[in-house]
């Protein structure tokens, strides 16, 4: 029998919800499960009503499900706004000042009195009483709040301690294991993917669901032997970073559409230059502003098409933490070894859920060695190869005059009119695109999972696959998952369904973006599944919306 | 030991007359003289926008970043950033620096980055054949505005005096050695530098009598003084009939960000123990 339980934690901006939930999600994490938390908050700093659902589970588990076993309640919205979610078995632990509800409640006020603790400090008697209600040892408690609160342990552990006496145990999540897995965003698998990949400088103009990126890799410069810097716009942050990797520096950048927006010039500046740069674009729902902290897949044409011009591009859409961590380093290494833009493709829901990696699982990326100029033969930027992949130079190199243009140009860097040149170089650009095409042969390119007999697939991508690949274990279905979106793996796509009869493509937006590219791609969907309320489409939204379809 | 061959193939397409070669002229003078005096010239960059100054970029062998309209700012900062032992001039016009780009003008300014900016001001757009700029005079009847612009010109000194660029001078092409001078100055100076040079457009908009007519260069004062310079800067607001003073109007040292940032850098190379190390950290 699965083991497994889920949290709900909620209460106002500004009670630290998203602290709790990451406390919540360590208790389960101790006591020996896969963990995922959701995190759902408006756009303010205060008031408002913050929840996060925190699931563990015997298996992976990478996106919540509606029903929960314990509502944390730090606020009245947190009862009346999840009747949904609970059930007859449901137990509340709540701030008996505040909420008035069935269940274990305790007055926090007497708690924080007591202790002389700030208001908030509040979330860890609640979070001590859940632990007694749930029946977690005060050992792991108090193992979990030194090791994860990074500062005021010890009065917070005090604050707990005090809720955790006032309750009795009333349904115990027993502890399955002493493995531990280790808990992060998305964002910070991508952040440690980037640093593996070799990264030397982020650069980045805050901007929700990205800027979580931005403070991760800011906080750890020292830790991880980078720098970050955050200039006055977008349009900066990516003439700084082409500027940077022009002297050899291997710089990323982040941000979500709207600042995507402002880089589209850089990044065509990157094709014509050959330029490499790393993007992490974080979807959020659009268009325009939209709704900053909720998710989106609608990014993706933009994405692809983004830029004047035609240039080869690679973009990459990881859907959990392994493939984040993996593809990032890749996207580096792809970037640098065919002198292209490298898109890292997120989503809100994977920048700011939190899962849980095996660490002797993770995959390491494989880097080549770069095609630096030999220093022997005259030196031109864009000489023509059999690959169109041009020796590196870096300006400060003795004997090379390093020459980039934004313009048509020769192979030596000054603007080019000829219309001989303009054929060639452009065809010695476009080379670039077929050599990265084959490389990717040699990768996972496609993720496929769930039941190999299965003859209905459900093809999506981000991430979406976290709760394909759980409706597929209950419906016994195939996921399909591209995860290079270019150059689009055609090759293996159609190896991939072979043999499938019925094709449903699940992904969130409105017109069906991953549709509309396979079928460019001579691929036809038999049914789209679409979904774009802002909210991740969890696997109970799925198993309705695959009945409308008839699965 | 002959000096680097300093000019590059490049069919030269600038009008004949135009201030873009006296430019070109300096800075080549220069670029030798430093190699005489022991600079690897292969530890130099030049940027250049889009416009026509910015064929300058085709035009010198040198290191170069041709970059967007508006945009050799930013990337001439992470150039800076990436490697400190480059020396990094920028040259850009004014619809570049003053329209276009200018939010990364300001900011360079305000980081104290270590860079130089020419700013080729002809006070029109060229390469586009004739609209006005953020210097064009009240009242310019280009293409775009063929019956006068309704808006005032900015003093581009008085900006960055704001801003707090620490080198800011202002040339002319029709006087080669002060501009010398002062570009040399910039390139030794640590920290931002700016010089607004004044050049002709002779096609679109030649200025050669006015401003023959009403230049002098700054007399002697205590450049390190603000109230001094400001004074001075605004004596000309770019539109009204006034003496126009040419020289070094301001210079101060400062800490610079390259500098500083670079304090900050510690690179690493191996950096999967450091992965595995913040993976058991989340344990």
């Amino acid at each position: 029998m699965v083991q497994e339980v889920s949290i709900l934690v909620g209460g106002k901006a500004g009670e630290g919800i998203n602290s709790a939930g990451a406390i919540v999600a360590q208790l389960l994490n101790h006591s020996g499960y896969y963990t995922y938390m959701y995190y759902d908050y408006p756009s303010l700093i205060r008031g408002g009503h913050n929840f996060a659902i925190i699931r563990g589970s015997d298996r992976p588990v990478n996106i919540h499900r509606n029903f929960v076993d314990y509502v944390i309640a730090l606020n009245q919205d947190t009862i009346t706004q999840h009747k949904q979610r609970v059930g007859k078995r449901t137990i509340n632990v709540f701030n008996s000042d505040v909420v008035r509800t069935e269940g274990q409640g305790i007055s926090v006020n007497t708690i924080l009195k007591s202790e002389n603790a700030p208001a908030i400090m509040g979330n860890s008697a609640v979070i001590g009483a859940f632990a007694k209600a749930s029946g977690i040892s005060w050992d792991t408690v108090s193992d979990v709040f030194t090791r994860h609160m990074p500062k005021g342990a010890d009065i917070n552990l005090k604050v707990a301690k005090r809720g955790y006496d006032q309750v009795n145990t009333i349904n115990t999540i027993k502890s399955i294991g002493s493995r531990r897995f280790s808990v992060l965003t998305g964002n910070e698998a991508i952040g440690i993917g980037l640093v593996a990949g070799g990264l030397t400088v982020y650069v980045s103009y805050p901007m929700t669901p990205s800027s979580s990126l931005l403070h991760f890799l800011a906080e750890n410069t020292k830790k991880f032997g980078i720098t970050v810097i955050h200039p006055e716009n977008e349009i900066s942050v990516i003439l700084m970073a082409l500027g940077f990797a022009y002297a050899g520096g291997r710089a990323a950048i982040g941000t979500s559409g709207g600042g995507f927006c402002l880089m589209t010039e850089g990044l065509s500046l990157a094709g014509m230059a050959e330029i490499p740069i790393i993007l992490v674009v974080s979807q959020r729902t659009g268009p325009s502003t939209g709704l900053p902290t909720y998710t989106a897949q609608s990014d993706l044409h933009f994405i692809l098409n983004a830029g004047q011009g035609e240039f080869p591009r690679f973009v990459v859409a990881p859907g959990d933490v392994q493939q984040a961590y993996y593809w990032s380093a890749v996207a580096m290494d792809v970037a640098w070894r065919y002198q292209v833009p490298a898109c890292i493709l997120a989503d809100k829901t994977l920048s700011e859920g939190t899962f849980s990696i095996e660490t002797e699982k993770i995959s390491q990326a494989k880097f080549a060695d770069l095609p630096l100029w030999d220093g022997k033969t005259p030196y031109f930027r864009y000489a023509d190869t059999e690959s169109g992949i041009s020796p590196l130079a870096y300006p400060g190199t003795n004997g090379a005059v390093v020459k980039v243009n934004s313009y048509a140009h020769d192979k030596s860097g000054i603007t080019a009119e000829e219309s001989g040149i303009i054929t060639q170089m452009t065809r010695k650009r476009m080379k670039k695109a077929t050599v990265l095409a084959d490389a990717m042969e040699s990768y996972d390119t496609i993720n496929i999972e769930g039941s190999s007999e299965a003859k209905t697939v459900l093809i999506c991508w981000g991430s979406v696959l976290n709760t394909c690949r759980e409706v597929a274990l209950e419906l016994n279905l195939k996921v399909i998952q591209p995860i290079v979106l270019s150059p689009f793996p055609v090759i293996r796509m159609n190896q991939a369904l072979q043999g499938i009869k019925r094709k449903i493509v699940v992904e969130e937006n409105v017109t069906g973006q991953l549709s509309a590219l396979l079928r460019f791609n001579g691929i036809t969907s038999d049914a789209m599944v679409l979904h774009y309320d802002g909210r991740p489409l969890t696997p109970d939204m799925l198993l309705n919306r695959l009945k409308e379809v008839g699965v | 030991m002959n000096g680097r061959q300093l000019i590059t193939d490049a069919q030269n397409t600038w009008c004949p007359g135009c201030g873009n070669f006296t430019i070109q002229h300096t800075l080549k003078t220069i670029l030798s003289e430093m190699e005489k005096e022991g600079t690897n010239l292969d530890d130099v960059v030049i940027l250049s926008g889009i416009g026509c100054h910015a064929k300058i970029a085709d035009y010198l062998n040198i290191n170069s970043f041709y970059a967007i309209h508006g945009r050799a700012i930013p990337v001439a900062s992470g150039i800076k950033c990436a490697n400190k032992n480059l020396k990094v001039i920028c040259c850009v016009g004014d619809g570049d620096a003053y329209a276009e780009g200018l939010d990364h003008l300001i900011f360079a300014a305000k980081r104290n980055i270590d860079i130089t900016v020419i700013v080729h001001n002809n006070r029109v757009y060229g390469l586009t054949t004739g609209q006005y700029t953020p210097t064009s005079p009240l009242g310019f009847k280009g293409k775009s505005t063929p019956l006068g612009t309704l808006e005032y010109p900015l003093n581009p000194l008085e900006l960055m005096l704001a801003s707090g660029a620490t080198y800011i001078a202002r040339g002319y092409t029709r006087k080669m050695d002060l501009l010398k001078t002062l570009i040399r100055g910039a390139i030794n100076h640590k920290g931002f530098a700016f010089i607004d040079v004044l050049q002709i457009c002779a096609t679109f908009f030649n200025m050669t009598d006015y401003y023959n007519a009403q230049i002098y260069e700054l007399p002697t004062y205590d450049r390190s003084n603000a109230s001094i310079a400001c004074e001075k800067v605004k004596e000309w607001d770019y539109n009204n009939k006034a003496p126009i003073s040419l020289g070094l109007f301001y210079q101060r040292t400062a800490p610079t960000f390259d500098e500083q940032f670079q304090h900050q850098m510690s690179v690493k190379s191996e950096r999967y123990p450091i992965v595995k190390e913040f993976l058991a950290l989340r344990q």
